[in-house]
């Protein structure tokens, strides 16, 4: 395990280097001043439309980062060959994929954190003295950093099998048909076969639900969120996460690097 | 050295726990998220120009984007018999702003908005504004005519301008032949349950989508009822002037030769009559239910 | 005899080729050879021959289709052999935001050391190639050799037993092929076995006790330089001076002129006799060298050999 933080270590770090990161941040703290602008232009709602665009840019500007960055981390070793040294060291191929989602995760979540700062801020600069329950805006962003971590998760993996572009690809296909998930297996359909049916709920339930993680409209209404939900998709998502991982690591494992 | 088999093993056991962990979490969020069932503010922008604006040139893509959300919350509501369909006009305003063209949503949009609750929004008022914006756009579609006066006779009761409606529509060559006439019988009669009856049997037969055949095939079972209804009155008046009394049952009716045996709804129930002696339909049939939950 | 500390039987790689990925094409080709400890052996070959996909192979970067091997008695698909091996690779490139001490500490970090050993190796390291001064700057300020240097540093910070370097001298310049020689001769001198990949002919020579020679996935020989290249020589070669040329003797007239300047082959055993012949005529001697038989001839009979066999094969195929 020391290998693999190791590896951890060393991916946040390169994160925090890398000066496209800052760009992607200070985009975000732009769209957080939007939404004090868009705040006073609606007239009564301006809680609301700030906790709900704010939380927007934090799940996009994540989304960006998860997937890009989720799929160079393989890739830009193996293209690089920075790669090969490494494996020549006492480290096992799962380690090092393991390391490399943990860095990626640890930046994600030091990013979110600090966006989640700013939307505190932009909060408190529209006169909106904070009240307890705007606590679980940090729930909402700690849900959507659970979002994340799954999407980091299936772009590594699926960068280990199939080129740059394809896992981009893939990796977005993904987050769409689990944002629908959900209603695939609410879908009041009026005439599908029932065997057709059947099989679309049980992709729904395959699918990563990305629905579950998502308490904007709760929270930026002031609402609460109940602590079983979070412990409840804590563990989906790392159970899913563990799903993606062990077959990225399996199919590292057995790759011929050029 | 492990056996090579070993990481396959491992692999596949990860995967079958993960999925069965997932399943069953799931299931669990389901149930927690239900609870915190939150009226999610489906609109963040409620300005149709607005979205518009930023849809920059995927303006029709949007619009189909923001009609199918209307039809999914149209139908999540429906399922859920949540009769709180506020949400319903904004979506098919700014569906119809982003992509002016898209008859669907008018079309049908209209009939959910102007339909009495529950199965509708109520609004009938919102639906002959659609509406009109949907002909102001397309001109060529009579449809909409045919629409815009069901909307008016059905449900706002205003058959001056259902009236007018069907007659605008007749102007087109294209447009069905009854128009003109049913424009005249309007103005002339009002209200009749022959008139709806039919404007319901067009609406079914000239449409393929499950929802509106659905809509138009309840009103036509309810208004089934009522005709009968009618007729088995029209019978029994009959029946009185020929004997002096009313009758008590139905089988008076048969006894007397005005009807040929005891007439069955469409659920095959008999029809009764009732203690003044008015057509009724029989306490059992779930017809009966079905208009009683038609007037809530 | 100790066990050797390289143990190839047999190994082979193929790739599939072609359009639907149908044929295969053989990279290497059951390759069975040893390398024994405290030897600094040399992978001599072409290019494309198979000497980075040998290497590969044995540092575990691909997969083999069928073979074995062993280092220091362990199997190649043990992950623990690794504590004892380093390893340069073919154009090395690290992570450019990384300096070098950090790179270093990086993947020292892999090896059981306690973190005093680890600084201390990392400044060891840095100054045994060189780049103390330099430990500060970002890797992707650094020239090739640098670049080089760092991947050798990395290589044997670990105290390795057995050191892999593949193309160690590819890029560098006259300067730092010296200083990588040098460092391959400390190893050797510490007593570890030393497996380098490389085509030029001078520096196998200068370098191994054994060479070994790929051609077209297949070895070809084992042995030590002199007696792969077979090194007879082919005569000897004089380059001299001759201002005028009334004393020009027969001599003269067989050699290649350039202005002044002549270059004139004999046989071996008529160097001395030659010599005192071009003195006596007045010539200024400027070098006798061997002609020696190149590594490029050598290559070029076995794939010419190759060649022609393959068709052979394919005549009578048809």
């Amino acid at each position: 395990m020391k290998n693999v933080y190791t590896v951890a270590t060393n991916t946040f770090r390169e994160a925090v280097r890398d000066r496209v990161l800052y760009n992607l941040v200070f985009f975000a703290l732009l769209m957080m001043a939007a939404a004090i602008l868009v705040g006073q232009i609606s007239i009564g709602i301006d809680q609301s439309v700030i906790v709900s665009l704010g939380l927007t840019a934090i799940s996009v500007i994540g989304l960006f980062i998860a997937i890009f960055i989720g799929v160079s981390l393989v890739s830009k070793e193996m293209d690089k060959r920075t790669l090969y040294a490494l494996l020549a060291k006492p480290v096992e191929r799962w380690e090092f994929l393991l390391g490399k989602f943990g860095g990626l995760v640890m930046t994600l979540a030091i990013n979110t954190g600090a966006m989640a700062l700013g939307l505190y801020a932009a909060m408190w600069t529209v006169k909106h003295p904070l009240q307890r329950h705007d606590v679980y805006i940090l729930v909402a962003v700690y849900l959507i950093l659970l979002k994340l971590a799954i999407l980091v998760a299936v772009a590594l993996a699926f960068s280990c099998f199939t080129t740059p572009f394809l896992a981009i690809l893939f990796s977005a296909g993904i987050y769409v048909a689990g944002v629908y998930a959900q209603n695939l297996r609410t879908m009041h359909a009026v005439d599908i076969a029932p065997a057709t049916f059947r099989f679309l709920k049980a992709v729904s339930y395959a699918l990563p639900n990305f629905e579950n993680f998502n308490v904007m409209g709760a929270v930026s209404h002031g609402g609460v969120v109940p602590g079983a939900l979070v412990l409840h998709a804590t563990l989906y998502a790392l159970a899913y996460c563990a799903i993606a991982l062990s077959t990225a690591a399996m199919v590292f494992s057995k790759r011929n690097l050029k | 050295m492990k056996p090579r088999w070993i990481g396959g093993i491992a692999l596949c056991t990860t995967l079958v726990a993960g999925f069965a962990a997932v399943c069953l979490l799931q299931v669990r969020i389901d149930a927690e998220r239900q609870s915190i069932q939150e009226e999610r503010d489906e609109l963040l922008f409620r300005s149709p120009e607005l979205v518009r604006k930023m849809s920059l040139e995927y303006a029709p893509l949007m619009g189909d984007i923001y009609w199918t959300r209307a039809v999914q919350y149209y139908g999540e509501k429906h399922a859920d018999q949540d009769e709180n369909l506020e949400l319903l006009w904004p979506l098919l305003d700014i569906t119809t702003t982003l992509d002016p063209h898209l008859i669907p949503a008018y079309r049908f949009g209209s009939m959910f908005l102007s339909d009495a609750p529950p199965r509708g929004a109520g609004r009938p008022d919102l639906a002959a504004l659609l509406l009109e914006r949907g002909l102001q756009e397309n001109p060529d579609q009579w449809r909409l005519y045919e629409d815009l006066g069901n909307v008016y006779y059905f449900d706002a009761k205003d058959y001056k301008n259902a009236a007018r409606a069907f007659m605008e529509g007749s102007k087109n060559p294209a447009s069905a032949i009854w128009m003109k006439s049913m424009a005249a019988k309007i103005a002339a009669e009002g209200e009749s349950l022959e008139t709806s009856y039919f404007l319901w049997q067009d609406v079914y037969q000239s449409t393929t989508d499950p929802a509106v055949r659905q809509n138009a095939e309840s009103h036509l079972r309810s208004l089934r009822v009522d005709l009968d209804l009618k007729a088995i009155n029209a019978i029994a008046g009959e029946y009185e002037r020929r004997t002096g009394r009313r009758p008590m049952q139905m089988s008076d009716l048969v006894q007397a030769g005005l009807l040929k045996e005891i007439p069955k709804d469409l659920e095959s129930y008999p029809y009764t009559l009732d203690q003044d002696g008015k057509a009724a339909l029989d306490p059992g049939s779930p017809l009966l239910q079905e208009k009683l939950n038609k007037k809530r | 005899m100790s066990d050797p500390a390289i143990e190839i039987e047999k190994l082979s790689k193929e790739y599939p080729s072609g359009f639907l990925h149908l044929k295969t094409k053989k990279s290497l080709e059951d390759l069975t050879m040893q390398v024994q400890e405290g030897e600094v052996f040399g992978f001599l070959g072409p290019n494309g021959a198979g000497k980075s996909t040998t290497i590969k192979l044995l540092m575990r970067l691909i997969f083999p289709t069928s073979g074995t091997a062993r280092i220091l008695g362990k199997s190649i698909d043990d992950v623990r052999m690794h504590e004892n091996i380093g390893y340069l690779p073919e154009q090395p490139y690290f992570y450019d935001y990384l300096t070098a001490a950090e790179v270093l500490d990086y993947f020292s970090r892999f090896h059981k050391l306690t973190s005093n050993d680890r600084r201390m190796r990392v400044e060891k390291m840095l100054k045994k190639v060189g780049l103390e001064t330099a430990k500060k700057i970002q890797l992707r300020k650094y020239s090739k050799g640098m670049l080089q240097r760092v991947g050798l540093a990395q290589a044997i910070l670990h105290d390795p037993r057995v050191v892999v370097l593949d193309e160690p001298m590819s890029g560098l310049d006259p300067l730092g092929r010296r200083e990588v020689r040098d460092i391959i001769l400390e190893l050797k001198r510490e007593g570890r076995t030393v497996l380098f990949s490389t085509h030029i002919l001078s520096d196998a020579e200068m370098l191994c006790d054994r060479v070994g020679v790929i051609v077209g996935g297949r070895l070809r020989g084992v042995g030590t330089p002199g007696e792969i290249l077979g090194m007879k020589a082919e005569g000897m070669e004089i380059l001299f001076e001759l201002r005028c040329d009334n004393n020009a003797s027969p001599l003269v007239g067989r050699a290649t002129r350039t202005g002044e300047r002549y270059r004139l082959q004999i046989p071996e055993n008529e160097l001395y006799a030659t010599l005192e012949e071009l003195k006596a005529a007045g010539a200024r001697i400027l070098s006798v060298t061997q002609i020696k038989p190149t590594l490029e001839d050598f290559f070029m009979n076995l794939v010419e050999a190759d060649r022609a066999h393959a068709s052979a094969v394919d005549v009578s195929a048809t």
